[in-house]
């Protein structure tokens, strides 16, 4: 029963090593690699559905007893997001053969594919720092092979950056783990948690926590640490673009999320107000970036970036309201990541160009694709009946209760520039008279709409269906300010 | 031996860090090297370095070495073996293809 909560991490392995295998066989590679997604997102939701009924499934691997040994957790919240990311993955591997060329899918796109959901899987299930680091290295590793895939000039410049700002933050990471070593003992978290709540977090622990904070900030785009982003994740493939934007950033967020919820929460006023002024600057700078370019790719890479801090933003406020906001912040931002960075690819695809100067009147020839676009810009600005709308509600009325109205207005104005910045896409893009720089024949569009359509699905569910999935997001949020429940189901004791 | 060791751990990783801020590509790849050299030893000596056996258990020996951090360094030792490797091809392809190792000639113009 408890194997149950590796298989998410293993099934995805098993079919990156299988699939390298029979990489010269590109049909048959396709359709088992979307096999393997469907059927594989379908057993998430089960468990999914599972960890929401009977609680969450812990597996001690080799049988040895927790601190000891390395342990999976399977609770609600790394439950959410694997499913999330496995929603992610189904609509990129169906967007995949219309993006890549032939040559790119052979040179083992698929195995890469497959070990990078490994690694998001690993890192969302893992209950032990060490092991993060691990599947950290293991996303990363599939994402150096993914970036460079395709091999452009272009290409090789921008992954010599990420590869080189990845490794030293790992390096970090080792190191900040060598630190809490010598302090406590374990790396087993909930272990670590109990022991910094023996100590009530003494100075040095909190100097350890900031130093995890820049590590994951590093791997989450947070200001200062985010000069590193926009031009890596629009370089390659649309569909890597888009696995990129959906899941990478969002893995750091995640460690956040959990080491400022489970391990560092004795000493919020200095690591939870030093969040809250660095998602106000993290918000700023992200939409000044967006607003400053034509790029279309550039401008939703640069939307990464206030989104990662409205997430923080509700870390950083620390009360049940803002966690429950960030969560679903976080699964809603996902899911439109990946399918604006899929938009933008298709739309970069039929326009020939991804310069919004030299477009114009695309609504003509491609009007789904103009309204999907439309529908995930207000989507991703919180337009109410769309999921963007209900986790940046919550954060505000986390902020508003907090009392800390300036970042509350930060927010607001934020919203109003991502929107801004969205919408000229479309005004300049979509609008307007038919441009002659556009090929005179249209492309067919439809194997394009129907992946980016499945993920639009799920926002809107997410929007109008709030009611039923407000109270387990609350429930979570509930479960995540309580740290000592995590400690127990672990520690039986 | 603790503070010994901290010290050369904190000069690795002092010029590793001078070497990563270097134009030259593969300065900074030998930089990322040293870093991590420095990150290994340093949980070596976060662990204590106490005097003791080997971590092989042996009939009429009660003191050993930890050995969780050595299992951690050979661990972090593989990884940062792959990516350097794959960082010096890297490197290699990058140079080979844009005619240039200086990472200011490498800077991105904005439409291109």
């Amino acid at each position: 029963m408890s194997n149950l909560a590796i298989l998410p991490i293993l099934i995805p392995f098993i079919a990156g090593i299988l699939l390298a295998f029979l990489n010269k066989h590109i049909p048959l590679v396709r359709s088992l690699a979307k096999i393997i997604t469907v059927a594989q997102l379908l057993f998430v939701s089960w468990l999914c559905y599972l960890v929401y009924q009977s609680g969450s499934i812990i597996l001690e691997t080799g049988a040895w007893k927790a601190p000891y040994g390395i342990i999976i957790v399977a609770d609600s919240l790394a439950m959410t997001l694997v499913l999330t990311t496995n929603i992610v993955a189904v609509a990129c591997v169906f967007f995949a053969p219309v993006s890549l060329t032939e040559k790119q899918e052979r040179f083992y796109f698929y195995p890469f594919f497959f070990l990078l959901i490994t690694g998001v899987s690993g890192a969302f299930l893992t209950g032990d720092l060490f092991n993060l680091f691990v599947f950290f290295e293991v996303l990363l590793m599939a994402s150096y092979g993914l970036i460079v895939l395709g091999n452009g000039k272009v290409q090789l410049r921008e992954s010599l950056k990420y590869v080189l700002i990845n490794v030293f933050s790992s390096m970090l990471f080792v190191t900040t783990i060598a630190f809490l070593y010598a302090i406590v003992g374990t790396v087993n978290m909930a272990q670590i948690a109990q022991r910094v709540q023996e100590v009530d977090q003494a100075g040095i622990l909190t100097v350890i926590g900031i130093l995890f904070f820049f590590v994951f900030a590093t791997k989450a785009a947070i200001f200062p640490l985010y000069y590193w982003l926009p031009n890596p994740y629009i370089v390659p493939n649309p569909v890597v673009s888009a696995l990129f934007g959906a899941l990478l950033t969002k893995v750091g967020i995640y460690a956040i999320l959990r080491t400022f919820t489970l391990i560092f929460v004795h000493d919020p006023n200095l690591t939870h107000t030093l969040f809250i002024y660095l998602a106000a600057l993290t918000m700023i700078f992200g939409v000044i970036g967006a607003l400053s370019t034509h790029n279309i790719k550039l401008i939703v890479a640069y939307n990464i970036i206030p989104a990662v801090g409205f997430m923080l933003m509700g870390i950083g406020l620390f009360t049940e309201t803002s966690i429950s906001g960030t969560l679903y912040y976080l699964v809603h931002d996902m899911i439109i990541k990946g399918s604006l960075f899929l938009i933008v690819g298709a739309i970069a695809y039929v326009a020939g160009t991804s310069d919004l100067r030299k477009m114009g009147g695309l609504i003509h020839h491609y009007p789904v694709l103009g309204w999907m676009l439309f529908i995930a810009s207000l989507v991703l600005a919180g337009i109410p009946p769309f999921s963007g709308f209900i986790g940046k509600l919550l954060l505000l009325q986390g902020g508003v209760a907090q009392e800390e109205l300036l970042i509350v207005i930060t927010g607001l104005i934020t919203s109003l520039l991502i929107l801004f910045s969205m919408i000229r896409i479309f005004v300049k893009g979509f609008w307007g008279e038919k441009s002659d720089v556009l090929p005179t024949k249209p492309v067919k569009t439809a194997p394009f709409t129907w992946p980016i359509a499945f993920l639009l699905t799920f926002s809107v569910l997410l929007g109008l269906g709030a009611e039923w999935v407000y109270p387990s997001v609350q429930s979570m949020a509930e479960y995540l300010m309580n740290p000592d429940l995590y400690i127990e189901s672990i520690l039986k004791e | 031996m603790e503070i010994i060791m901290s010290v050369l751990a904190g000069i690795l990783f002092a010029t590793g860090i001078y070497n990563i801020l270097q134009k030259q590509m593969l300065r900074i790849i030998i930089g990322t090297a040293l870093v991590s050299h420095g990150a290994h030893l340093f949980i070596l000596t976060m662990a204590g370095l106490k005097r003791g056996a080997p971590p092989i258990l042996t009939e009429g020996i009660e003191d050993y070495a930890d050995p969780l951090p050595q299992a951690l360094i050979l661990t972090s030792i593989v990884i940062s073996f792959g990516v350097t490797s794959l960082l010096l091809v890297l490197a290699y392809r990058a140079s080979r293809i844009t005619g240039t190792d200086n990472m200011e000639e490498l800077r991105g113009n904005e439409h291109e």
